[in-house]
Order: structure tokens, then sequence, then C-alpha cells
């Protein structure tokens, strides 16, 4: 029946069959979906035609308010009536539905980590503004990832709740006899059904199939296990078949388990095949197969879904989705009256994310209500009372370094910047800030370290950052305003620590011409400068010369001339520039 | 319906945390740590199923009215998102807007007095937030000045948080506040990851089933805690044991003397969980990395991590 199995892996036919599954089954959560816009519609499109007709479809913006996402006081009412009037936000809306949330990638983790309490639970529950509300809500989730660098994606918190990660990139002509053809359940079908797998609980092979498989793979997370057993039911369901076949458990393993896979398998002969420990047994049945042919064609299937790039990914030490790096904590990047600490209150109308502030705006109204005339037990307000609350909140700080790893003196420096980092980083804690790390040596800068908090990758990606070669300067600097003007872009307040000794030799092409380097330096640090990018110019050459001088005025950035610096002489110099 | 807490597979040392502070909500909380998909969540709110019925006086928001009989321990699950009047406690809007009276409505604050509340996530968590819950839990007095009301409540409660260390590490000055630090892991064992995904199947399919097939072992647990609350108090500590106790604080530098504290406590909870009268050194051994493991002062570039730290300790204490 599942013919594609065999056949070249299709993305579009696999992401429209994915999308059937979760009509069938919600409990497979949704998917994630990357690449060309019209084929994304048409998965959407096959979702919706496959949940039943009329259910709510949610798009969910990013600049969407807890309000509006969790739901809370309904204020038009409220006032209308004299009494709390609350009303459902959009999770709850989607109840029995879809919920689709574009451009994810740029979503905030605090809204990700929201949905994420809620498709765990089941269940919105509200606490705010003196509302308190339960709802219980179950919908199919579609998460567009539009991010370009691997850097970016979706929060790793929803990622990792979705059954279905699905790239569609460079997928043509969609919609258009890509249909595998599978039958559309009829409603009366559901009941026959409803049975479909119910031995599976008693038959441990295929469990054990399932979780040899995610193990083999490397995948740590339980989740995905359980979401591949709920993807081969909805699949047998899909085939009218009452159990799950050879076939459905093969299409779980590619659609589920083989886009999280972390490591290539061991050469087939050395694939575990020591006998399932039967002391976990509850049934005490007898344990004759010792390994079914059916996990070598189900592991065979994964790994021929393995995106091409595994590799690659896997010797980079991530994952292919989710973003962890730009882990932000509580502290809130939104300058809008959204949250933070409370500051009092101003004139103006709720909405758009800003929150009445009752009793002010009682307290505005209540001088007016012998003149308003209204009846006993009634508030009288208007508009010009109404008070909306104000917050403070605080920006987050991203310190950038921009370590020259050249030469051969590069090992020493390194060391010294390293340390550096490290002394900020624990100082990060306390400050809630951030620190990236730039390094650039022979023809390139690489962002060794993405902007982060966490000591634990913090420290990984420090221990083997390697040194020498030429200077890059130029290709350094513009690695560093990059980062500083994507950190800029989300809120946060970037700080720029160059750490070099001003002597460019090669090019921002990868050319090794002195001359032109020189000048690519200069007008890639006028840049930093143009952009207003506050930053520290460490010249960490042996005897300090007018070029590093020259630059840093390029740069409106402060020069700190050490000869030679350590860690700790950094830390202190930049903390004194951050405060100058 | 949540996960029954005896169908949890491994994660021993989550589960005898989550014990101990309900045997003595003293301890000062629990936090738990690990990467997704190892259930963390799953485990703490199983807890509240768990726990034996206190006196009405004791839960819940206190006026200072007389309530009689007994309830469920409170167990507050807190929504992430929770604005400061929720969980504080603020003017009942209906009644100052329907009938202009000024009235206290209690939070969350409140409503877990005498119990449990959770915290998923408590890095995404807004720093005022995780600051006012702090301040709560030491004092186990709630004090509202806001709205033009003045209000003071009992609010003791065990503070259990989650969260995962890759989506942002907790201030340290937070971390030292909770009792017990708990490092969750998914299991790596065939056997075990086959079981768990057996029970998380048949509970999402058949919960009433399920939870009926775990109901035995569910009360026998019920009656253990509430056995250990009933003697905890008695248990004793010999003055060996107390020294024992200090000296592997030194050894292992743990700052401060909360650490020393919740050791003892969190010891004499597993002895009265255990039903033992008397602590000893195996006690000591077992809560050890619980109560220390978030305690020791961080090195940078020291790849050791705390737990070993802490074992090598008790094992040069022991020799």
């Amino acid at each position: 029946m599942i013919a594609s199995s065999d056949a070249t892996p299709n993305a579009l036919a696999d992401a429209i069959l994915a999308a059937r599954l979760c009509a069938i089954d919600p409990r497979l959560c949704g998917l994630v979906l990357r690449g060309d816009p019209d084929a994304r519609n048409a998965v959407i499109a096959a979702l919706q035609a496959g949940l039943p007709a009329d259910v709510a479809v949610r798009r969910v913006p990013l600049h969407v308010d807890d309000e509006r996402l969790l739901g809370g006081i309904d204020l038009t009412e409220t006032l209308a009536r004299g009494e709390a009037v609350s009303r459902i936000g959009l999770l709850a809306e989607a109840d029995g539905g879809m919920l689709v949330l574009p451009m994810a990638d740029r979503l905030s983790d605090a809204t990700a980590a929201r949905i994420a309490a809620v498709i765990d639970t089941g269940e919105v529950v509200i606490e705010r503004d003196g509302i308190a509300l339960r709802a219980g809500t179950r919908f199919v989730t579609v998460v567009l990832d539009d991010g370009i660098e691997p850097e970016e994606g979706p929060p790793a918190a929803l990622v990792e709740r979705m059954a279905f990660w699905i790239d569609l990139e460079g997928v043509r002509s969609p919609g258009l006899g890509q249909d595998p053809g599978y039958p559309v359940l009829a409603p009366e079908d559901d009941r026959m059904l409803e049975q479909v797998g119910c031995e599976a609980a008693e038959t441990p092979e295929l469990l054990e199939v399932v979780v040899r498989t995610a193990a083999v793979l490397g995948i740590d997370s339980i989740r995905p296990v359980l979401f591949a057993l709920r993807a081969a039911r909805a699949s047998a369901k899909l085939a009218r078949r009452c159990a799950i076949a050879d076939a459905d458990l093969t299409l779980a393993a590619r659609l589920v388990l083989a886009p999280r896979a972390t490591r290539m398998p061991a050469p087939a002969d050395e694939t575990p095949s020591e006998p399932p420990p039967p002391s976990q047994r509850d049934d005490g049945e007898e344990d004759s197969a010792v390994t079914a042919p059916i996990e070598d064609i189900v592991l065979a299937a994964a790994l021929a879904a393995l995106p091409k790039n595994v590799l690659a990914r896997i010797a980079a030490g991530r994952s292919r989705r989710g973003r962890n790096i730009n882990a932000r904590g509580g502290g809130e990047r939104r300058k809008s009256s959204v949250r933070g600490r409370p500051m009092g209150a101003r004139a103006g109308v709720p909405g758009g994310g800003q929150r009445l502030a009752l009793i002010d705006t009682l307290r505005a109204a209540a001088p007016w209500q012998t003149v308003r005339k209204c009846g006993p037990g009634r508030v009288a307000i208007r508009r010009d009372d109404l008070r909306v609350r104000r917050f403070e909140t605080r920006a987050e700080a991203v310190t950038i370094f921009a370590v020259d790893a050249s030469g051969s003196s590069a090992l020493a420096r390194l060391a010294e910047a390293k340390g550096a980092v490290e002394l900020l980083l624990a100082e990060a804690y306390v400050k809630r800030a951030q620190v990236a790390l730039v390094a650039f040596r022979g023809s390139t800068a690489e962002i060794v370290l993405p902007p982060t908090r966490s000591l634990a990758r913090a420290r990984r990606s420090l221990a083997d950052l390697p040194g020498g070669g030429g200077t890059p300067l130029a290709a350094g600097l513009n690695a560093a305003r990059d980062l500083a003007e994507a950190a800029r872009a989300r809120g946060r307040t970037p700080f720029v620590v160059i750490l070099t000794d001003g002597r460019a030799n090669i090019a921002a092409d990868g050319s090794a011409v002195r001359n032109r380097a020189q000048t690519d330096a200069t007008s890639a640090a006028k840049a930093v400068g143009a952009a207003g990018i506050p930053a520290a110019f460490i010249d960490i050459s042996a005897r300090s010369r007018p070029e590093g001088a020259a630059l840093a005025a390029a740069m409106g950035a402060r020069y700190l001339p050490l000869p030679r610096a350590d860690a700790t002489a950094v830390h202190a110099a930049i903390s004194q520039a951050r405060k100058a | 319906m949540s996960f029954p807490f005896s169908a949890i597979v491994g994660q021993d040392e989550m589960k005898l945390a989550l014990l101990i502070a309900a045997v003595d909500p003293r301890i000062g909380g629990v936090m738990v740590f690990g990467d997704r998909g190892t259930g963390k969540s799953t485990a703490v709110r199983s807890l509240a199923a768990l726990l034996p019925h206190v006196p009405a006086e004791q839960a819940g928001y206190q006026d200072g009215s007389p309530c009689k009989g007994s309830v469920p321990v409170p167990f507050v699950d807190l929504p992430l998102g929770a604005t400061e009047d929720r969980v504080v406690g603020a003017l009942d809007l209906e009644r100052a807007l329907g009938a202009g009276i000024k009235a206290f409505e209690p939070g969350l604050l409140a409503r877990a007095n005498g119990g449990f509340l959770y915290v998923d996530e408590v890095n995404l968590l807004e720093d005022h937030i995780v600051d006012l819950l702090l301040d709560v839990a030491a004092s186990g007095e709630n004090v509202v000045e806001r709205d033009g009301l003045s209000v003071r409540h009992p609010a003791r409660f065990v503070l259990i948080g989650s969260g995962n260390p890759e989506e942002g590490e907790l201030r340290p000055q937070l971390l030292d506040r909770f009792g017990l630090s708990v490092e969750v892991r998914t299991p790596q064992d065939l056997g075990q990851r086959v079981e768990i995904l057996k029970r998380c199947d048949m509970f999402e399919r058949e919960p009433v089933a399920f939870a009926a097939k775990w109901h035995r072992a569910e009360r026998k647990t019920v009656k253990r805690i509430a056995a250990g609350r009933a003697v905890v108090a008695s248990v004793t500590l010999s003055d060996a044991i107390l020294a024992l106790a200090s000296r592997l604080c030194l050894n292992v530098a743990a700052d401060g003397l909360r650490g020393e504290l919740t050791l003892m406590r969190s010891a004499r909870a597993l002895a009265a969980l255990e039903g033992v009268c008397e602590v000893d050194a195996g006690h000591i051994a077992r809560v050890a990395p619980l109560a220390l493991r978030h305690r020791l002062r961080r090195d940078v570039l020291d790849e050791t991590g705390s737990t070993a730290r802490i074992e090598r300790a008790l094992e040069e204490l022991a020799a």
C-alpha cells in the first residue's frame, strides 16, 4: 500500500501524508515545515481537508500578546455590564482545529513556552488580570520555519513537541500529481477503526523495534519514540488496516525518527542484536524473536531518509532544528508596555498589548460620577478615564568578542580572550547579559560562539578554538558587526570588543594583498562606527602601533593598548569601557 | 488526570526528592533540571495525586475565619504568563466594578498555602515573579500592599521548579534558595525505554484502566508519606551524624549554612519515609547530592560535575 517508502522519498508527498496522520491523531501535535511557501500551503490545505469541516484555524502573529494568546479580561463587555467578563484566547479557540505559527523562527521563547505548556497539558490555564480561567484545548500545530541560517530556527521547546519535521526546500510544482492517493476517512469508518492498533500494547516486539531504532539513531528524548508509535498507528488507520503493519513502522521511522537522528548508526553487522532484557516484562511472555528482520527494514527506511547533511551537522555537534542558543530566560526584550516591573499608569486606551490599569481608571472616573448621573452600584467610565499600565524592562546586553586568532602568538592571545569570555559569562548570570565570540584567522571569520548565556555551551565551544594563519581583520569586523546588528534587531544592546594587533594582511575577499587588506579593514571599522555600535578596541600587539589607534578611531571605539593582556585585565578594561 | 507517580519508570532520584519534600515541607523546595522529554513535569504533576489530606485550617487562603474538616493538600500549577496580581492576589475586580466594594481576591500564593506550587520552565518565568515567589516562600507570609489594599495572609508552600539548562541557566542566588536539586536524564537502558513507551501508550489510550491498575501502589505511597509526616519530627540525629554532615559540607566547600540545614532535614525526612527513627550515615550519603550539588562554588574551568565532587568527598569521609 505504501509504495512511496520504496520509491525515492518525495518531501511534499511525505509532508502531505504527515499532515493527514496529524489529522487522524491530533496527539501527533503537528509539523514543522521549512521551505517553499506554496508547498507549505499545500500541506496546510491537506491538513485542513483531513480535519472535520468548519473547525477553527488560527494564525498566531509574532506580536501576539498573552491576552490574545491565552485569554483574559474582555474589557468592553466588562465595562458595559459592570461585571468581570473573560474571553478565551487563540489557543482555546483553536480547539479541535489547527494553529499556524508563521515565521516561527522569530517567535519569542516566552510565547513558545506558553504554547508548549498548553500542548502538554491539553488545557489553557489563565491567571491574569483578576481572571482565572481553564479551557481544554487540543489542536494540530503547523510551525512555519523561515530561518535561513542554520543557527536560526523555531524555539526548541516547540520543535521538540512536533512529531514531523519536514524540509520542503527545492520542492517544485506543488499540489499537482503529488497526491499519493490515500483514501480520506469518512466519519462512519471511525468506529471500526477505533480498534486499530489495540493489540500493539500486547506485542512488545513492536515497541522494541521503535525504541531500538531510536537508540541506534542516537535519539535521547522519549517523545519521538511515542510519536513514532502514534504515527504508525495513524498510518495503519489511514490504510484501513486493523493492526500496525511493517509498512506503518517504516513510515513512522522515516517521517518521525530520521529527521531527529543525531548520529549515524554503526555498520549493519554491528547493530545491537542482543536479546531484549526479559526482566522488564509484566506479562512474562517468552522471548523468542531475537532480532526480527523488521527492525532492519525499519532502520533502513530511516537511514534512507536521513538528511544529506546529517554528517556535517553531527560533526558540528548541533541538532538540525531548534534554537537553543538564543536563551533569553525571563529577561524581556520588548520595549512596549507589556511586562516588566510596574511603573505606574498613564492615560491611554488598552489594547495592542497595553493593559488596563483598573484602579487608576476607577480613580480617574470617581470624581465625575455625580455629574454623569449613573444608577446606584454602577460606575460610568468614559474613554478619557482609561489608564494603561507602564512597565520598565531591561534591555539585554550582548557582548561580542572578535578575536584575532592569527599567527604564532595567537594561541596565547586566544587563551586570554577565552578567559575573559568566561569571566564575563560568569558575570552574565547575575546581569542577564549574553556573550558571543567571533574568531578570525586564515582567510575567513567564524562565529565560534553565537550569543549565549549558557556556561555549558560556552565552555564546549571555547575548548577547541583553533589558531594560526593570516589576519582577515576586515572579515572579522564585518562578522562582529553582523552579529551586533542581528542582536540589535532582536531588541538587545550589543557591545563589540575587538582583540587584535591591527595588522591586517588578508582582504575582505580572502586574498592576501596587504594594502587592500588594510583599506578593507579601515572601511569595515568605519561601517561599525557608522552603525553606531558601541565598541572597545584592545590592541594586543607587543608594541602598539598607530594602525590600531587609527582603526579604533574609525570605529569610534575606545582604544586600549594592552601589550600583555590577560583575562583579568581584559575583563577589567571592558567593564570600565562599558561604564564610560 | 495525571500519570500515576508509581508508574514512572526509573528517575529514582527525582522521585526521592519529591517524596522527601512531601514529607517535610520545610526542606525548601525542589528544582528539577533536565533535557527535553525526560518526564520532568509528568513526575511533578503526578505528585499532586499522592498527597495526604491535611486539616483545613492549614491549607488554602486563611483570612482568619475558622474552618473545619480536612482537605487535600493544595497543588497549584503556576501557568506561564500569570500576572503579578493573580499571583499575590489583588482587588476583586467584579465587586469593585459591580458594587464598588473594596475586597481582596486571594491569588495563587494563597491557594498554594500548605501545599505545593509548581513552576514549569522556571527559567522562562519573568524575573520579578520569581523574586516574589522566593521572597514569599522564604517568609511563609504574603504581604499585599497594592490597589489600596493592605492584606497579609499565611503562604507556606513548597516551591517546585523545573527547567532545561539549555534554555538559559538560573541565577545562582535563585538556585541556592531551592532546598534540593535534581538532574534528570532519559533512561538509556533499552528495556526501560520500552517499558516507558508501553506505559505512556497505555495511559494515553485507557487512562482510567491504567490508573486503576496502579491504584494500589499509589495508595501505598500516600500511606508512606502520611506515616513519614507523622514521625518526621521525632526522628533523631546523633552527634556523630551531625559532625559527618558538617565535615561533608566543609570538604566540598558548600556555600552557606543552608546546605547543612537542608542536608540534615532531608536525611531526617528520608529516615521518616523509611520508618526508621534514627538517621544513619547511609541516609546522609543518599541525600547529599540532592542537597548540596547546587551549592558548590562553580569553577568555570573545572569540568568535574558537582555530583562527582560530592561523591568523592563522601568516599574520603567513609575511608
